[in-house]
């Protein structure tokens, strides 16, 4: 900027070429990445290290609160010597296993129903009823009636994620085929598509933006379902690994749980932003932006 | 017309259509009362009013997105009961779809009607190259200027090969010298396959340059309030013949037919008095030639410097 404003204007050729200007952005851009993450590094370092701190001298009563070295060292015992319910591979195995599936399932259920109700307007009049008090249930309490219905199994936990993403869901792909632009189904009808038609190629691609925002509080919800389903009763999983260390009053323990849980939910979510920019490509500003929030 | 199209089926028949609606406050409201209104097979019939007076709502009762609350609606000789494979409808705004590039916007029609993906997508480059927008295959709809949109819109509707092509101020949304431009495409296209047109615009000038017949709607509730002629020689370039002595003077009489209306739904949507002054807010068309009276370009612009933003 600085070279544009002082280059006199009748010397074309002092001007920084259109390259130049873009190298010159891009190492800006560099800069302030690596400074923020300066920042952000910093951060965890006090934090990590004021409660390592306290732990060690005795301000904070390690038994209550934990420490740092006791979750690394958690975690070393989980990676290498395995948990009392098999390795912690197999742990993460069985979560990631009833998320997912939760997650599809519930998302493919949500879509459906979301797009049906949207869609047919007597079908949303018959079921808004009952679509409401099911929302209107705290959902959780339906992992109790689960472990009953299911056991202990995965089966009990699947379905609470199931029940959880499916609300989510299908709430945006209802809202974003009812905000369906008018204009584009008048359009594909008069150039001659079914309903049928108007439905796949038209509505769900258009409501396609409502349904992908869904879907990271959706994964968010798969997870809470298993975890909340394993806490209340399994014979394995993360969950019920969190839960054993609870009761052994071993916050190392928890805290070893919850990092490992936080991991996978951050790989899920970069996941899901990678398949979001993907379907979203067409939009003319892309969603997720350089945020990253 | 001539005697071959008058002797025939009309190709659309509206016989005392009256279309209504429940307002919000729960109240009917009157958009057309009992309009009666033919269009010969080829002919080219261009439907100018006031704002509000019920142009669009006529589009849609002959395309079949809406019935009719009372009256016939005909489509060579036979009643409107759903939407038509015979109707192109051109929208007012955007309707190709966002997520679609050019390309298979264009080949949508044909793939609904169930055309294997090879002959539309071959149709479709026929087509585009007809609207002068090869090149332009893969890009999405908005990465192309607003004259280019229209051309895709065209290209959409025009590869059905409707019988029956609805218009609803398709270019309205354009600057005057795409406007003239994208008319001229039109017409050039329009004779390739001869549909009956029905052009809705509030540009009387656009009216008179394009069709065979202009029909002057009422204030809403809208009907038929008169008919006129356009016996200009084809064909036509939209540029020059606004320069035309008889184009002069059939826009002194359709305007003085027009006007009227015009002030009356001013006054309506202002709450002014009727006889407040309108004539000044639209050009008489000595004025318009003088603003855009340059020197026509010889070839239709189809690169993107065409630029013309819609909304
Ligand atoms: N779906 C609808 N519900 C209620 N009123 C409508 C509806 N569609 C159109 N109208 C009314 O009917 C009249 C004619 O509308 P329209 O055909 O869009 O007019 P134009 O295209 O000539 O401007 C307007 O007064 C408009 O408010
Ligand atoms: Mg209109």
């Amino acid at each position: 900027m600085s070279e544009l404003a002082t280059a006199p204007a009748e010397v074309p050729a002092d001007e920084p070429s259109e390259a130049e200007l873009l190298r010159a952005a891009r190492s800006r851009r560099r800069l302030r990445g690596l400074l923020v993450l300066c920042v952000q590094f910093v951060l965890v370092a006090l934090v990590l290290g004021g409660w390592q701190l306290g732990a060690s001298r005795g301000v904070l009563d390690s038994f209550t609160y934990g420490s740092p070295s006791g979750v690394v060292g958690q975690l070393r015992t989980w990676f290498e010597h395995g948990t009392a319910s098999g390795s912690i591979w197999h742990n993460i195995a069985v979560t990631m296993q009833e998320t997912v599936l939760g997650f599809v399932i519930g998302v493919v259920a949500g879509v459906v129903l979301g797009v049906a109700l949207g869609r047919v307007r007597a079908l949303a009049e018959v079921m808004a009823p009952f679509i409401k008090a099911g929302n209107a249930v705290p959902r959780v309490v339906l992992g109790s009636m689960f472990i009953i219905w299911f056991g202990l199994g995965p089966s009990g936990k699947v379905a609470l994620a199931v029940v959880l993403v499916f609300f989510s869901v299908f709430f945006n792909a209802f809202q974003g085929t009812r905000e369906v632009d008018g204009n584009l189904i008048d359009n594909a009808r008069v150039l001659g598509a079914s309903e049928w038609q108007v439905t796949c190629r038209v509505v769900v691609p258009s409501a396609m933006t409502w349904i992908v925002a869904s879907l990271h509080a959706a994964f968010g919800f798969a997870l809470i379902g298993a975890i909340v389903g394993e806490v209340l009763g399994a014979q394995a999983g993360l969950g019920q690994l969190i839960q054993q260390a609870q009761g052994q009053f071993n916050a190392d323990g928890v805290y070893a749980g919850i990092l490992v849980i936080a991991v996978l939910a951050l790989a899920a979510e970069f996941l899901i932003t990678r398949f979001e920019r993907r379907v979203l490509r067409w939009r003319p500003t892309a969603l997720s932006g350089s945020t990253g929030l | 017309m001539n005697a071959t199209t008058t002797d025939a089926v009309p190709a659309i028949e509206l016989r005392g259509v009256t279309q209504r609606f429940r307002t919000p406050s729960g109240g009917v409201h009157t958009a057309l009362h009992d309009l009666d209104m033919t269009v010969a097979p080829g002919e080219f019939c261009a439907v100018v009013g006031p704002t509000g007076c019920g142009k669009s709502t006529t589009l849609s009762l002959i395309s079949g997105l809406k019935a009719a609350s009372a009256g016939r609606t005909l489509l060579h000789g036979e009643p409107v009961t759903s939407l038509d494979r015979r109707v192109g409808f051109m929208f007012q705004t955007d309707a190709a779809f966002p997520w679609r590039t050019v390309l298979d916007n264009v080949a949508a029609g044909p793939r609904f009607r169930g055309v294997s993906r090879r002959d539309a997508v071959a149709g479709a480059r026929d087509w585009l190259r007809r609207v002068g927008l090869s090149g332009f295959e893969d890009r999405l709809p908005h990465q192309l200027s607003g004259g280019m949109r229209k051309r895709v819109a065209l290209a959409q509707t025009l590869i059905n090969e409707p019988e029956i092509l609805l218009m609803d101020e398709p270019f309205s949304a354009l600057d005057v010298q795409t406007r003239q431009i994208v008319q001229d495409e039109l017409l050039g296209l329009w004779e390739l396959t001869r549909p009956a047109v029905v052009f809705v615009t509030h540009d009387l000038e656009e009216a008179i340059a394009l069709a065979d017949k202009v029909v002057v709607l009422t204030v809403g509730p809208g009907t038929v309030k008169d008919t006129f002629t356009i016996d200009l020689p084809r064909p036509r370039r939209v540029q020059e013949i606004r320069f035309d002595a008889r184009f002069v003077a059939l826009y002194e009489r359709i305007w003085t037919s027009l006007r009227d209306e015009v002030r009356l739904a001013y006054a309506r949507s202002a709450g002014a008095d009727p006889g407040a002054p309108t004539k000044d807010a639209t050009p008489s068309p000595a004025t318009a030639t003088t603003a855009t009276g340059f020197s026509a370009p010889s070839e239709p612009a189809t690169t993107p410097s065409d630029d013309a933003e819609v909304h």
